[in-house]
């Protein structure tokens, strides 16, 4: 009996979605007194030993270059072959790109319960239930998982990342069949060198407040001061002022920073529905009766291009950058 | 080319969320039902575009509900394809409403099946997976592109911080998102077609759910904004700084 934690990567560093999950996975091995297992999947350049600071004792790691690119089909067969010989009761993933896409499949294979979007540690004091969000983030569903293998997908930026475990883990190399997939990446196209949206710990997001694509120096600027990345609300993206991966709303991204910065939105119900998780929400717009500001924790009422500037200098301050 | 569209029925986005029963049951009365956006907008249009691209195109919807989703799949079929199905089944969990798809889908020959990203109300992004799965049939998720090569799809999806584009034999599970195809609205043709359009109804496959909904729950309320006049953005940072610890 263990909890197994699937660690995502990407071009063989680890996600950092995979460290909260790890955190999160080991905290219900932890409370049930059993093991707490991680899975890696292809060649990675990083100390998998090391992981075992997030707490995990042991790491499977299947390193074959087959699996350097994420396939739902053939991850889904190699980790179950894994939970078959470990014997995970418990199987926790991200709820991101790639949990979204093999959990589902993995809990059919396993006849497993499946919770997606989970936010809280299972509470297994009358059976094993877990909160996830529903409606869009404007509420919760506590979740029974009824069947022997429970499978949990881990919403991002919902559990901290716990460095307190010791040691490193023991790292077993291990084999398992690995079919051919049959979608063939033709090409990969990353944003470079900026925070992508949905790792961001920090966003800084624009709406039609800005009036046009050439007013958007000031919100790439205080994004790379805050390490953030940028967002858009949908009627900016829809009139390509900002490139649709920006958009963040109900049909957009959902997202869950610690901070999110909201300068010229009004706050639409579809909008929130994208950016109800965040911890911290400001909102600067001149429309004092913006719907954004009932929803905020922080809010300045004024013009953007006056305050956005001013408030530029003040974070330069803080931060004693010239 | 056949073509299977997903589509679920979903509470209208500006719907008030509320419980009942002890927070067991979602507070349906007076709520406006729509096509679940992403199984609209992008899985059932894209399907659409394909069909005028070649009109020899089948295209066929499949819902899982009781007969309150019948006017939600009549919408769907006022924006096009030519005939739906509806399993016949009340609640159940991702895992029931997918082998009731996966039951449909394993008689149809479909070449191609659609779903919608996620539903806007349970939110579980699992049924394209799950139904892949059941089938055993490649799944491509988040597609924000979607153009035939042939016998094969070639395919633009999303990754964290980025694309990537693959090419995928038929058939193929496909789960869709916002790029896929524009959003358009019903014209009367269409709807005064889909009256006369075929709407099957069968019985679901015994199948049990894996899951349950033990209750629901709301937020916590915000304590309120704390506004910082304009004149002093100093003040803002200082808060964010000291006392949220933002940065």
């Amino acid at each position: 009996m263990s909890v197994l934690i699937f660690i995502d990567q990407s071009e063989g560093h680890i996600k950092k979605a995979s460290l909260e999950a790890l955190s999160y996975g080991t905290e219900i091995a932890g409370k049930s007194g059993i093991a707490a297992e991680g899975i890696i999947l292809g060649n990675v350049s990083e100390d998998i030993a090391a992981l075992g600071k997030y707490g995990v004792k042991k790491i499977y790691h299947v390193d074959n270059a087959a699996l350097n690119h994420f396939d739902a089909q053939v991850f889904t067969n190699a980790i179950a072959e894994v939970v078959q010989r470990s014997g995970a009761k418990v199987i926790v993933f991200s709820n991101n790109v790639d949990g979204k896409s093999v959990a589902p499949r993995l809990s059919v294979k396993l006849k497993a319960g499946l919770v997606s979007g989970a936010v809280a540690l299972p509470d297994t004091s009358n059976g094993f239930i877990v909160k996830k969000t529903v409606f869009s983030g404007k509420a919760f569903a506590n979740i029974a998982l009824n069947a022997d293998i429970k499978i949990i997908a881990l919403n991002p930026n919902s559990f901290s990342v716990n460095t307190g475990g010791e040691g490193s883990a023991e790292v077993v190399k291990t084999d398992v069949k690995v079919e051919e997939a049959k979608v063939k990446v033709t090409s990969v196209n990353k944003v470079k060198g900026e925070v992508p949206l949905s790792e961001a710990d920090i966003v800084v997001s624009g709406g039609r407040g800005l009036k046009g694509p050439e007013n958007w120096g000031m919100i790439e600027e205080l994004a790379k001061l805050l390490g953030a990345a940028t967002a858009c609300s949908r009627p900016v993206a829809d009139t390509h002022w900002r490139p649709h991966h920006e958009h963040v709303g109900q049909t957009g991204l959902a997202i869950a920073p610690n901070l999110y910065i909201a300068i010229g939105i009004s706050g639409a119900i579809q909008h929130l529905a994208g950016v109800n998780r965040s911890k911290i929400i400001v909102v600067i717009n001149k429309d004092p009766e913006a719907p954004f500001f009932k929803a905020a924790d922080y809010g300045i009422v004024g013009d953007a291009f006056e305050v956005v500037p001013r408030l530029i200098e003040e974070i330069k301050k803080v931060k004693g950058v010239a | 080319m056949k073509i299977l569209v997903c589509i679920s029925k979903a509470p209208d986005t500006t719907t008030k969320i509320a419980f009942t029963d002890n927070n067991t049951k979602f507070a349906a009365d007076g709520v406006q039902w729509i096509i679940n956006p992403y199984d609209e907008w992008y899985a059932l249009v894209r399907a659409i575009e394909l069909k005028e691209k070649d009109p020899s195109t089948i295209i066929h919807l499949v819902t899982v509900g009781e007969a309150d989703a019948e006017p939600v799949i009549r919408k769907a079929l006022a924006l096009g394809g030519d005939e739906a199905i509806r399993v016949n089944a009340g609640s159940g969990d991702s895992y029931y409403i997918a082998s009731q798809i996966a039951a449909i889908a394993g008689q149809g020959a479909y070449d191609l099946i659609f779903t919608g990203k996620e539903t806007i109300d349970y939110n579980g992004s699992s049924i394209g997976g799950m139904v892949s799965e059941l089938l055993n049939l490649p799944y491509v998720s988040l597609a924000i592109k979607f153009e035939l090569n042939g016998a094969s799809a070639v395919i633009t999806r999303e990754i964290e911080g980025g694309e990537e584009v693959c090419e995928v034999g038929l058939p193929v599970v496909v789960s869709c998102q916002k790029g896929m195809a524009e959003a358009r609205i019903p014209n009367m043709r269409g709807i005064m077609a889909a009256r006369t359009k075929p709407l099957k109804v069968v019985e679901p496959a015994a199948v049990d759910s894996l899951t349950s909904i033990v209750s629901f729950e709301l937020p916590p309320a915000k304590a309120g904004v704390k506004l910082v006049p304009a004149d002093n953005p100093a003040e803002l940072v200082r808060l964010l700084h000291e006392e949220a610890k933002a940065f």
